[in-house]
């Protein structure tokens, strides 16, 4: 009877009140080394590999804008020397012109936008360049959005039910083209490329 | 009159009540372990990002393989030539790129190539490997950049 009684007031448990420290000091280990922060850029696809039989399709030369930036930053637009915060208005007339000028492109599902740098360019210039570029569209986009009645492309983006087709990205479609440097200037990096 | 009060506030209990505590704790430390991305690379080239204003997020972090080009990292402040840098190695050939790519796009089909190439490095450098990364099929990429601050 007494060994009973001994039995069952001897309790097996264990503590739980440090617990909640150890809990805390792993949630503040974690805390310290997260990293929360999402990678930014300017999103691009890079057009599949040319095969030899297939020949690249013509294009007529008003559907195309070219944009040559050289080794010194200087931007050529249409083979005439330009400001590099002129090309956003100039891609956006010629996206926007559906054939209303005989030298700006036929519509913008046509328009195509190539770009091209010097191999001696610095990346800093080819992104300004680019992001100029993709800020044309951006704004064209902004003001279809707009114009169907949202304040802009996010709002209309995020106001999308799912599954539904994004018309304003339709009528604009990013065609940038990034054309690859002439062979002519060998590059002077030293990569062993 | 004293007394009285005194019994009245002896009697209620003001303690928080602390069992739920531990549980709360570990909720939150699940999330942050589950968002906790521990492995960064050591960087072997320079890498100054450039600043741009089209940016967009890439929200799935698990499709971003990263290449890095910039100039090689040597002893003290001094720079060297232009290498390119995938996961903890420096590539010796640029042909090399193909083949890790293409492995990497056979596991995942939708990965995303983020380029995170300094500032200063020669766009001649960048237009081999998009070469390579088009061979391979990685058509997906994004050129990291920082957010332009407006000024």
């Amino acid at each position: 009877m007494g060994l009973l009684k001994r039995r069952t007031s001897r309790e097996a448990e264990i503590p739980t009140s440090s617990l909640a420290d150890i809990a805390f000091l792993l949630l503040i280990f974690f805390l310290v080394t997260t990293t929360i922060d999402v990678d930014t850029g300017i999103y691009m696809e890079l057009p599949p590999p040319l095969e030899d039989e297939v020949e690249p399709p013509e294009i007529p030369d008003r559907n195309i804008l070219t944009v040559l930036v050289n080794a010194a930053g200087n931007v050529l637009l249409e083979g005439e020397f330009t400001e590099i915060s002129q090309i956003r208005p100039s891609v956006k007339r010629f996206v926007s012109n559906r054939g209303a000028d005989p030298t700006l492109s036929d519509s913008p599902d046509k328009a195509i936008v190539s770009f091209k740098t010097e191999r001696q360019s610095t990346y800093a210039q080819y992104v300004k360049v680019l992001d100029e570029i993709k800020m044309g569209f951006n704004e064209l986009r902004a003001e279809e959005s707009r114009r169907l009645g949202y304040r802009d492309y996010d709002d209309y983006k995020t106001r999308l039910p799912e599954g539904e087709e994004d018309v304003v990205a339709d009528t604009y479609p990013y065609r940038i083209s990034i054309a690859e440097p002439d062979a002519t200037n060998p590059s002077a990096d030293g990569s062993g490329s | 009159m004293s007394v009285r009060f005194k019994k009245k506030s002896a009697k209620t209990k003001q303690d928080i009540p602390t069992a739920s505590l531990p549980d709360i704790v570990f909720m939150l430390l699940i999330f942050f372990m589950v968002s906790t991305v521990l492995r960064e690379v050591d960087l072997q080239v320079r890498v100054i990002l450039p600043d741009a204003e089209a940016i967009q997020k890439i929200e799935q972090k698990r499709l971003v393989s990263y290449v890095y080009i910039g100039p090689e990292k040597l002893e003290g402040t001094r720079v060297g030539d232009n290498r390119v840098q995938i996961d903890d190695a420096l590539v010796p050939e640029i042909s090399e790129i193909r083949q890790l790519m293409y492995r990497r796009l056979q596991d995942e089909p939708r990965t995303i190539i983020s380029l995170r190439v300094d500032e200063e490095s020669e766009t001649g450098i960048l237009y081999d490997v998009q070469q390579e990364l088009r061979e391979a099929g990685t058509l997906r990429i994004n050129y990291s950049t920082k957010r332009l601050t407006p000024s």
